[in-house]
């Protein structure tokens, strides 16, 4: 099976910052499987993800070395995603690559129009194809059967997780190729924490998932691969039965084992 | 092995105690094999109804051991070698059980015999084989208190001498019947009790297969003692 992205090599700076934030990391993202991500704050999880769908550029100045291969859409080739330039390469980039954020961040508008908003500004225009989208992605975000009766309310009035699950049916909406995950049930409650938990492993069958999470047991329920990083470089990156049964680097024990610093 | 200190001193306080309580156990069933081998080779009725009694013993650390597991796999979900720790734990746990009980058989035998007699000549071998199965019960006790693999590979080589000894007492034993139908009944009660230890030895090697486990990570029943080494490394 091909990766559908391949960090190799990645040396990042941000802007004006007196040394790398990441250096030389490699990380493969495996097609339809679930890749985590995880060591102490500050240690880059969160930078790698936003390289991979470039949303550190949404301010200027930062550096980066090394490629991020990203799996052509007619699955022939790579391209190396650090090459891109034009903002139209950007935003589509930023639709085959979405993002979920640690916070649910709902538009202040419908849930309908939510998840339309996308798809209207990428060029949908008519009601009937909007509605299909709108539910097939509720559907896959497993929130369809909640909010099936209130599409018209504001959807701030939705719990933490379901404007988590939200989000994640907006992003679906643009039929991405992979999702990005950045601690997204870190301000929820253990059950809309294990009901994300379920759709991401469901999301799978569709996407290829990256996740970066604080709680180590999240990534042993749901990666198939984990990554171990620390002071910005990847420790240890390997299936995560190995990782959390039996991990080759001293460091990664002591750290899933809460032995570290 | 981690021996690192855990940021939770309670969580390493936990390891500790169940660590402990294994040895005691594994202590425990060491010296109620140490009584029943003794009770069977001097007709100690007695001393074999106490080992009897005190099975139940062995079997309270089994259920205490077995608690103390599950509450720090339920408010620790250990990892790693903390994680293979506790398997092994469980794992022995359950072997050291069943070697309590096949002490007990021991002592059932050693009663028998007290009461219908044996000669004299009927007991050799019996006692190499059971200082050979003692030695290894206590070096894999060692090994597992230490992590200490090299030792318990040596235990599980030790594992074919007590078979080949097994196997010389079954055939003293066989001769016996032969000579004088009279020392049927008490053969008999020899090789069960034969039987016994040579299971004990078994696992004994079990309790060592688990601390190779532990320390390395690696599952290595069920692979032929030849091949052992090459598993590891």
């Amino acid at each position: 099976m091909k990766n559908m992205m391949d960090v190799q090599d990645l040396t990042f700076t941000y802007s004006g910052a007196p040394a790398p934030s990441l250096q030389n990391i490699s990380l493969p993202v495996e097609k339809n499987k679930v890749t985590a991500l995880i060591g102490p704050s500050g240690c880059g999880k969160s930078t790698l993800l936003r390289a991979m769908n470039r949303i550190h550029d949404l301010y200027p100045g930062h550096q980066y070395d090394g490629v991020i291969n990203l799996l052509d859409s007619d699955k022939k080739g790579y391209t190396d995603i650090l090459t891109l330039k034009s903002e139209a390469e950007m935003i589509r980039l930023r639709q085959r690559v979405g993002m979920i954020f640690q916070k649910p961040t709902p538009f202040p508008m419908t849930i309908f129009e939510n998840i339309a908003y996308g798809l209207r500004l990428s060029g949908v225009k008519k009601r009937a194809a909007l509605q299909d989208v709108v539910e097939q992605s509720l559907h896959d975000a497993a929130l369809w059967n909640e909010v099936k009766d209130r599409l018209n309310d504001d959807a701030r009035g939705l719990s933490g997780g379901q404007q988590q699950r939200l989000c994640i049916a907006r992003a679906i909406a643009l039929k991405p190729e992979v999702i990005l995950f950045d601690e997204p049930t870190s301000a929820l409650d253990p059950i809309s924490t294990l009901a994300i938990e379920e759709m991401i492993s469901e999301l799978r069958e569709k996407y290829s998932i990256c996740i970066v999470t604080h709680n180590m047991q999240q990534a042993a329920r749901i990666s198939d691969y984990t990554g171990f990083m620390y002071l910005g470089e990847m420790i240890e990156y390997g299936q995560t039965d190995n990782i959390f049964m039996k991990p080759s680097k001293k460091q990664t024990e002591d750290y899933i084992s809460g032995r570290f610093g | 092995m981690n021996t690192r200190k855990h940021i939770s001193h309670k969580f390493d306080e936990e390891i500790a105690a169940v660590t402990s309580s294994v040895l005691n156990m594994g202590g425990l069933v060491l010296q109620q094999l140490d009584l029943a081998v003794t009770a069977l080779l001097t007709s100690d009725k007695t001393m074999a109804e106490n080992v009897i009694a005190d099975d139940v013993k062995v079997n309270t650390f089994d259920v205490s051991i077995d608690e103390m597991c599950n509450r720090i796999i339920v408010m620790r979900q250990p990892t790693a070698t903390d994680l293979r720790l506790i398997m092994a734990i469980i794992k022995t746990t359950n072997d050291l059980e069943r070697m309590g009980d096949e002490a007990k058989r021991i002592a059932r035998q050693a009663i028998d015999i007290s009461e219908r007699g044996a000669l004299p000549d009927q007991f050799d071998s019996m006692e190499q084989l059971a200082t050979r199965v003692k030695e290894m019960l206590n070096r894999s006790l060692d090994a597992f208190a230490r992590k200490d693999i090299e030792e318990a590979f040596e235990v599980i080589g030790l594992d074919q001498k007590v078979d080949k000894d097994y196997e010389n007492l079954t055939r003293q034993q066989i001769t016996h019947m032969m000579e004088d139908p009279r020392k049927i009944p008490a053969s008999i009660d020899l090789l069960w009790s034969a039987r016994a230890l040579e299971r004990i030895g078994d696992r004994s090697c079990n309790i060592c297969e688990y601390v190779i486990y532990l320390v390395k990570g690696k599952d290595v029943r069920h692979i032929e003692m030849s091949e052992l080494e090459a598993h590891i490394e």
